[in-house]
C-alpha cells in the first residue's frame, strides 16, 4: 500500500487559508485576499486529482475490487478502549469522488468570486468563510469515524449560516440564515441520536467497524439491533431512519426543505458552492458512505426511496411557478438531489443489483457540474442586470454570448439532452428505477420531463422572451467571471462520457453498463415535448403563460405559494409550539427554577439579618461565647465520647 | 488535693478578672493568671503520677515562654490600641462589628 499522507494537506491548505485571512485579511490582503484563496484551493485541486489519479488508476485496485485505505488516523477522544473519536482520513471510491467535487467545483466557485465580489467592503471576510466551508466540506468527505462526520457536519452548516448571511446588513438574509441554522440544526439532532444508536448497539463510532458488524448477520451486534425493537420498529430501522432525517435535512428532502430557498439570499457564487453542488449532496453521501448497512434495513431504505422520490417531484411542481431565478434553480436543486436519494433508496448492494448506488452517486458527480455552472451563469445574468426576477430580464443572449451558451449547456445537461452530461447519469437512475419499481419509475420519467420544462422556462425567458431594455450595462464580466463558466460548461458537455460504473460501484467492482437506445425514447422524448412547450410558451413574449395560469387558478396559486409549507410551519410554530409549549417551560423556568434559587438567596438574607447582633465589637462578649464553647464541648466530651 | 482547689482558684479568679475588668492590662494579667493554674496542674499532676517522668516540667517552661511573647504581642497591641484611642478601655474600641 502506497503512501497517501499528503492527502492531509487537501484540507488543511483551505484551514490555514481560512486562519490566514480570518485574522489578517481585512488588515493586509485587502485586495488580495482573492489570489491567496485561489491559489491555495489550486493546490488543493491539484493534489485531488494526483491522489484520484494514484488510487483509480494506480495502486487502489486488488484483485479488480478497490480497496478502502485508512491513510491516517489519530484518536482524538476515547471513551472506552472500543469506543473512541477518531480524526483521520478514509480513501475509497465515493471520497476519492467526492474529493475531485468539492475541490474543483471550489475552485471554479473562488475564480469566480475574484471578478463577482470585487470591491466588496468584506472581501477578505468572504474568502475566509468559503475556505473554512471547502475546509469543513474536505473534512467531512475524508471522514474514517462516524462522529468526525457529526463534527464536520456541523462545522459545514456554520460556514453555510455565515455565508448566507454575508449580507447581514439585510433583513432577509439574516431571517434566511437563522432559518437555515435552525431547520437543519433540528435535522441534525435526529442525526446524533441516531448515531448514538448506532453506536451503542454496533460498539464502536468507526464507520468501517460498524459496516463491517451490523452487515454480518450472524454477528452479536447484528442481531441485538434487529430483534430489539422500539414503537414496533427495529433499532437498526430507527437508527438509519434517525441518520437520513440528519441527511435529508442537509439535503433539503421533504419536509425540511424549507431553507433551501431562502438560502439564495446569499452572494450567487456561494448558492453554486454550497447550496447547489457540495454541502446538500452530504445527505446523499452520508446515506452512500452507511449503504452497507442501509442494504440490510429494506424499510428505512424504503424511507429513503419514498422522501427521495416525492421530494423530486414536489420540487419541481413549484419550480415551474417561481419568478425568481435562483428561487427556481434552488428548487431545482431540491429536485435533482430527490433522484439521488430514490436512486440510493431503490438500490441493493452489488452486483447489477447495485445500479441504483452508482446511478445516484454518478447522478450526484455530473449534477455539481452542470448546477453550478447554471448558478454562476445566474450569477453573471444578476450581476448584469442587478435583480434576480425574470421580468427584468428577456433578449440577454446578445448582450451576454458567453453566459447563454454555457447556459444553454448546463440547461440541456440537467434536462438530459445526449450527448451531455445529465442524460448519462439521469438514464442509469430511470433504467435502475424500472428494474426495482415501477411507481418511482413513472414519477421519475413525469419529473423528468417537468424539469426540462421550468429549466427551458428560465432559459428562454432570460435570453429570449423581449429585446433587452438595458442601456448602460459593464459587458459580461471580467475573464475571471467568464474562465469558470467555459470550463464548467466543457466539463458539463464531457463528463457524462466517464466510465463511471467502472470506479464507483456499491461493492468495489467494476459494472458493465450500457445505454439502451430504445429505453431512452420515452425520456428524451418526454424531455423534446417538454422543451418545446416551454419554447412555445416564453421564446416570445405573449400572454399565453398567464391565462394559462389563469387557468389552473388554484393549483398554480399553490405551487407559487411553494404548497404553503413555509406558512404550516409557522403557524405550528407560533400558534402551536409557542404558546403551548414554550410558554408553560418558560412560566416554569421563571418562577419554579429561578423562584427556587431566589428563595434560598432570600432565606439566607433573612436569617444573616437577624442573627447579626451576635458580632456586637465588644471583646468581653466574644470570650463569654468562647467559654461557653469550651464548656459545651467539655460537657460533651465527657459525658458522650465513649 | 488542696493543690488543685488552689489551681482552680486561680483559673476562676483570672476568667473573673477577664470578664469584669475593662482595661486592658488587667485583661492581659487575668490571662497571665489563667495559663500559670494551668502550669500549677501540669506540676502537680506530673509529680503525682509520673515522678520519674519530667513531660509536665518541660511543659510547663513551654508555656511561661509562650505566655512571655504572648505578653509582649498583647503589649505592642495595647500601645497601637491607645495612639488611635487615647485609651485602653476595651468598651471604646468597639468599631468591629455589624
Amino acid at each position: 500500500m502506497s503512501n497517501y499522507s499528503y492527502i492531509l494537506l487537501i484540507p488543511l491548505l483551505p484551514l490555514l487559508t481560512f486562519l490566514v485571512l480570518g485574522i489578517f485579511g481585512r488588515k493586509y490582503f485587502k485586495t488580495t485576499a482573492g489570489f491567496i484563496g485561489s491559489a491555495s484551493l489550486l493546490a488543493s485541486t491539484v493534489l485531488s486529482f494526483i491522489a484520484a489519479k494514484q488510487y483509480f488508476f494506480v495502486d487502489g485496485k486488488l484483485n479488480g475490487v478497490y480497496q478502502k485505505i485508512i491513510a491516517f488516523k489519530y484518536t482524538w477522544l476515547s471513551f472506552s478502549p472500543n469506543v473512541s473519536i477518531d480524526m483521520g482520513i478514509i480513501i475509497d471510491p465515493i471520497s476519492v469522488m467526492m474529493l475531485i467535487v468539492v475541490t474543483s467545483v471550489s475552485l471554479m466557485v473562488h475564480v469566480f468570486s475574484l471578478g463577482y465580489m470585487k470591491g466588496e467592503e468584506r472581501f477578505a471576510t468572504y474568502y475566509a468563510f468559503l475556505s473554512l466551508f471547502t475546509f469543513s466540506m474536505l473534512g467531512l468527505i475524508l471522514s474514517v469515524n462516524i462522529f468526525q462526520v457529526y463534527i464536520f457536519w456541523e462545522l459545514v452548516g456554520a460556514s453555510s449560516f455565515l455565508l448566507i448571511g454575508y449580507y447581514f446588513s439585510k433583513p432577509s438574509a439574516v431571517a434566511a440564515a437563522k432559518k437555515a441554522f435552525i431547520v437543519t440544526r433540528f435535522a441534525d439532532l435526529g442525526f446524533l441520536i441516531g448515531i448514538l444508536i448506532l453506536g451503542f448497539y454496533g460498539g464502536t463510532l468507526d464507520i468501517g467497524l460498524l459496516i463491517e458488524r451490523l452487515t454480518a448477520t450472524q454477528s452479536a451486534e447484528f442481531i441485538n439491533m434487529t430483534t430489539a425493537s422500539f414503537l414496533g420498529a427495529s433499532m437498526l430501522t430507527w437508527g438509519l431512519s434517525l441518520i437520513f432525517i440528519g441527511g435529508a435535512g442537509k439535503s433539503a428532502m421533504f419536509p425540511l426543505h424549507i431553507w433551501l430557498p431562502d438560502a439564495m439570499e446569499g452572494p450567487t457564487p456561494v448558492s453554486a458552492l454550497i447550496h447547489a453542488a457540495t454541502m446538500v449532496v452530504a445527505g446523499v453521501y452520508l446515506v452512500a458512505r452507511l449503504f452497507p448497512i442501509f442494504s440490510m434495513d429494506p424499510s428505512s431504505l424504503s424511507l429513503v426511496t419514498y422522501i427521495g422520490a416525492f421530494s423530486a417531484f414536489f420540487a419541481a411542481v413549484i419550480a415551474c411557478t417561481q419568478t425568481d431565478i435562483k428561487r427556481v434553480l434552488a428548487y431545482s436543486t431540491m429536485s435533482q438531489i430527490g433522484y439521488m436519494m430514490f436512486a440510493l433508496g431503490i438500490s441493493k448492494l452489488g452486483g447489477e443489483e447495485g445500479l441504483g448506488y452508482m446511478a445516484s452517486l454518478f447522478h450526484l458527480f455530473t449534477h455539481a457540474f452542470f448546477k453550478s455552472l447554471l448558478f454562476l451563469g445566474a450569477g453573471a445574468v444578476i450581476h448584469m442586470v442587478h435583480s434576480n426576477e425574470m421580468k427584468d430580464m428577456g433578449g440577454l443572449r446578445k448582450l451576454m454570448p458567453i453566459t447563454h451558451i454555457a447556459f444553454l449547456i448546463a440547461c440541456l445537461a440537467i434536462a438530459g439532452i445526449p450527448p451531455f452530461a445529465g442524460f448519462f447519469s439521469k438514464e442509469e437512475i430511470l433504467t435502475a428505477a424500472f428494474h426495482s419499481n415501477k411507481l418511482i419509475y413513472g414519477v421519475a420519467l413525469f419529473t423528468a420531463a417537468l424539469t426540462s420544462f421550468y429549466m427551458f422556462r428560465l432559459y428562454f425567458s432570460i435570453f429570449w422572451s423581449k429585446e433587452s431594455t438595458l442601456q448602460h450595462h459593464h459587458g459580461e464580466g471580467t475573464w475571471s467571471m467568464k474562465l469558470p463558466l467555459l470550463i464548467l460548461a466543457a466539463c458539463a458537455v464531457l463528463v457524462g462520457f466517464v466510465p463511471f460504473s467502472n470506479f464507483i460501484t456499491s461493492d468495489g467492482k467494476a459494472l458493465e453498463t450500457h445505454i439502451d437506445l430504445i429505453f431512452s425514447i420515452a425520456p428524451v422524448g418526454l424531455t423534446l415535448i417538454a422543451i418545446s412547450i416551454a419554447a412555445y410558451l416564453y421564446k416570445k413574449e405573449n400572454d399565453t403563460p398567464s391565462k394559462l395560469a389563469a387557468q389552473f387558478g388554484i393549483l398554480y396559486q399553490a405551487a407559487f405559494k411553494k404548497f404553503y409549507v413555509d406558512e404550516l410551519y409557522l403557524f405550528i410554530t407560533k400558534k402551536i409550539i409557542f404558546p403551548f409549549i414554550g410558554q408553560p417551560i418558560a412560566w416554569a423556568d421563571k418562577n419554579i427554577v429561578d423562584g427556587f434559587m431566589l428563595l434560598l438567596g432570600k432565606t439566607t438574607a433573612k436569617i444573616s439579618f437577624k442573627i447579626k447582633g451576635i458580632q456586637s465589637g465588644k471583646v468581653q462578649n466574644y470570650t463569654l461565647y468562647f467559654f461557653g464553647g469550651i464548656l459545651i464541648l467539655s460537657i460533651l466530651f465527657i459525658y458522650t465520647w465513649k | 488535693m488542696p493543690i488543685l482547689i488552689v489551681s482552680t482558684a486561680l483559673f476562676f479568679i483570672g476568667m473573673f478578672g477577664l470578664f469584669t475588668r475593662r482595661n486592658m492590662i488587667t485583661m492581659l494579667m487575668a490571662i497571665e493568671l489563667m495559663l500559670n493554674s494551668v502550669n500549677i496542674n501540669f506540676v502537680a499532676f506530673n509529680k503525682y503520677l509520673f515522678p520519674d517522668k519530667l513531660n509536665g516540667l518541660f511543659f510547663t517552661l513551654f508555656i511561661i515562654a509562650i505566655a512571655a511573647a504572648e505578653a509582649a504581642v498583647a503589649i505592642a497591641i495595647i500601645i497601637n490600641l491607645y495612639r488611635s484611642h487615647t485609651s485602653i478601655d476595651v468598651e471604646d474600641a468597639s468599631e468591629m462589628k455589624f
